[in-house]
């Protein structure tokens, strides 16, 4: 064995970690210089980020609490991608498991809380399970792309939602919202007036969950199977008409309890647009997750403080919290063209990008 | 009977004017897939177009410059989805993802730097319609094609001109042979990589045309999200248009006459949250009544490797 340097770095290119993490850094360093291009001072940008996201015993509450429903968001991802289902539609299944546990959390007020609890999250995750499957049942019947079907489903569970609760399950006030959850619907709180709760303990159980069913079972490793190669599983014997269907409901059921989570733990009651976007940035987390269970954690966490921290940010330098979906996409792109990270770091030249090829002459 | 006409007129009016941006869109969609990329950005590149064209209307005053910033960043997005997608093998439909949620963020971002305000822009200079000679004397006629929009004109110039690169000229051959088959295409001495890029760089403008018309050539202002899903639903269309230019047309017109429709609806007793929702559903339904037929170029979504590696 050589351990040259150029096979060192070529090993490490191969790491997923490094990868992600070199993908992390070079994504930063992009949002930087565009930051100062618009005229920000990335210092101050970045460090009243940190603050809100990691000073202060609220502000890392916060941050865990905004880091719950994104470990959901980007499980999900995970398992949907895993499969080979590219479930761009999180933010309509979080919306759709909301909603339903609102809606139970708010029917049943007698029941309780041992039974009460489980059983919004299990209509959560059954609505939004369901409307994770729905995308892979019109991507097999449509043979269409399943990013077209599922940013479609997306807006029609929004409007479906707020017509809803629009007209059927509004209450009287300023803002239209469901009625409060009664206590025993409610998580707890784990620190008073943040958005840390009881929830996180569930994430953390639910990516124990995930790495189990998909590295330790035959179901896991079916699912797997039809990720890598759908036509060589299929042919071992994987059903191909049942197996992305069952992948999107368990990756829409995972979605779901974010938005449940949302509701029992955070707002405790469902309001339209409170969602804000936990889905697509869901899918930023679980593309830099690499796939694996761990890693999607570790991410989610990362996207959980930026998050958290940009609204401080923007109180601080008045710069909109959306920016963070700027550095979403750079992310996400820098993670998926291993190419520019291998450019960057092994000065091998790639094959070249010649516009002009002298074939003819 | 004269309200029936005045409903007839105003829906066909407005389905022309709800079609001009979905079809630019899916006009460059399909010039994109046409030559294998497939673009998911078109989404952020409307975005983009019509946050550029306000900028370019409100800096300079004119909207033409507007049209002409729209213009300038199409062509940036459009190297960028090449670059990724081309040169460094991004995944097509995470390039594009990653150029919708950048557009996404950017325009808000910069709406606050240049506007003070993260809801929306100021009115603008708009690009005004053209009003026809003779056509704005006759009475009913007036109000469907008594004036025409630019963007309307250039819409129908710009389909001529890729139904006939496409299919009459060398370029759009070698472009589809790409489509089908790049490695056959790169064997016969076809520069698979420079005829990609042209495309892309020409279908992200149109979609950004596209997105300027949706500022500057109708509400004169930028807001948050304006775009609201139409370059997922120009892409549904390029499927329904079975990839040729002119049908692409046709379907964004079916589709602005159904949005047209649904705006009529608004005023009627339905829930507005249900009349919303209707383009959604009716782009999955009208997939419904079409099905992948296996129209699609064979290579979309794939990439190549000149070295044969």
């Amino acid at each position: 064995m050589v351990k040259n340097r150029k096979n060192k770095i070529g090993k490490l290119i191969d790491d997923k970690v490094f990868l992600a993490v070199c993908a992390f850094f070079l994504a930063l360093l992009v949002l930087t210089v565009i930051l100062l291009l618009i005229g920000y001072s990335p210092i101050e940008c970045y460090s009243s980020l940190f603050r809100g996201a990691f000073v202060g015993k609220g502000n890392l509450a916060n941050t865990l609490g905004t880091s719950t429903p994104l470990i959901f968001a980007g499980l999900s991802m995970m398992v949907a991608s895993r499969s080979g289902t590219f479930n761009i539609g999180i933010e309509g299944q979080i919306i759709a498991g909301a909603f339903a546990s609102a809606i139970v959390g708010t029917s049943f007020a007698g029941l309780p809380r041992i039974i009460y609890i489980p059983l919004c999250f299990l209509v959560a995750m059954l609505v939004g399970g369901l409307w994770g499957a729905l995308v892979a049942l019109l991507k097999r019947v449509l043979q269409v792309s399943e990013i077209i079907i599922a940013i479609m489903l997306n807006y029609i569970m929004d409007y479906l939602t707020k017509y809803l609760l629009t007209y059927h399950f509004t209450v009287d006030g300023m803002v239209i919202r469901t009625e409060y959850l009664p206590e025993s619907a409610l998580l707890h709180k784990m620190l008073p007036l943040s958005r840390l709760n009881t929830g996180i303990i569930l994430a953390v159980i639910t990516v124990a969950f995930v790495w189990w069913l998909i590295n330790k079972t035959t179901f896991g490793y079916e699912m797997r199977a039809t990720g890598y190669n759908p036509f060589a599983a299929e042919s071992a014997g994987i059903s191909m008409r049942y197996m992305p269907l069952a992948a999107m409901f368990i990756s829409g059921a995972i979605a779901g309890m974010a938005g449940a989570i949302e509701v029992m733990g955070v707002h405790e009651y469902f309001v339209a647009d409170m969602t804000a976007g936990y889905g697509f940035t869901g899918v930023a987390i679980g593309i830099m997750g690499g796939g694996s269970a761990v890693g999607t954690l570790i991410s989610a966490l990362v996207f959980g403080s930026l998050r958290a921290g940009s609204a401080t940010m923007n109180r601080m330098v008045s710069i909109p919290g959306e920016f963070i979906q700027i550095f979403q996409a750079l992310v996400i792109v820098f993670v998926s063209t291993p190419g520019i990270v291998r450019s960057i770091l092994s000065r091998k030249k790639q094959p070249s990008w010649k516009l002009r090829r002298k074939t003819d002459e | 009977m004269n309200n029936m006409i005045a409903f007839l007129v105003s829906l066909l009016s407005g389905s022309i004017r709800m079609c001009i941006p979905i079809a630019f869109a899916a006009l460059g969609g399909t010039l994109c897939e046409r030559s294998g990329i497939v673009n998911m950005g078109l989404e952020g590149m409307m975005l983009m177009g019509a946050f550029s064209a306000v900028c370019g209307s409100y800096l300079s005053g004119s909207a033409y410059v507007g049209l002409l910033a729209a213009v300038v960043c199409g062509c940036m997005m459009g190297l960028i989805l090449s670059g990724l997608t081309i040169r460094y093998k991004c995944e097509h439909v995470l390039a594009g993802l990653g150029i919708n949620m950048f557009a996404g963020g950017f325009t808000i971002v910069m709406l606050q730097t240049v506007w003070g305000s993260r809801g929306k822009s100021t009115v603008v200079a708009g690009l005004t319609a053209w009003p026809l000679p003779v056509l704005n004397r006759i009475p009913i006629i007036k109000n469907i094609i008594g004036s025409v929009s630019p963007f309307l004109v250039l819409l129908f110039v710009c389909m001529l001109l890729v139904q006939f690169v496409l299919y009459h000229t060398v370029f759009g051959l070698r472009a589809r042979i790409i489509g089908e088959n790049p490695y056959v295409a790169g064997s016969a001495g076809i520069d698979v990589y420079r005829t990609q890029l042209i495309c892309v760089l020409c279908g992200s403008v149109l979609a950004s045309i596209g997105g300027a018309y949706l500022s500057i050539g109708d509400v004169n202002l930028f807001f948050k999200d304006m775009v609201a899903g139409r370059g997922f639903i120009a892409l549904a269309i390029v499927i329904l248009g079975g990839w040729k230019p002119r049908g692409v047309v046709l379907g964004a017109l079916v589709f602005g006459a159904a949005q047209s429709l649904q705006i009529r609806l608004q005023a009627a007793e339905i829930p507005p949250q249900l009349v919303q929702m209707l383009p959604y559903v009716i782009t999955i339904l009208a997939l419904f009544l079409v099905k992948n037929q296996g129209k699609a170029p064979a290579a979309e979504g794939t990439h190549y490797y000149r070295d044969g590696a």
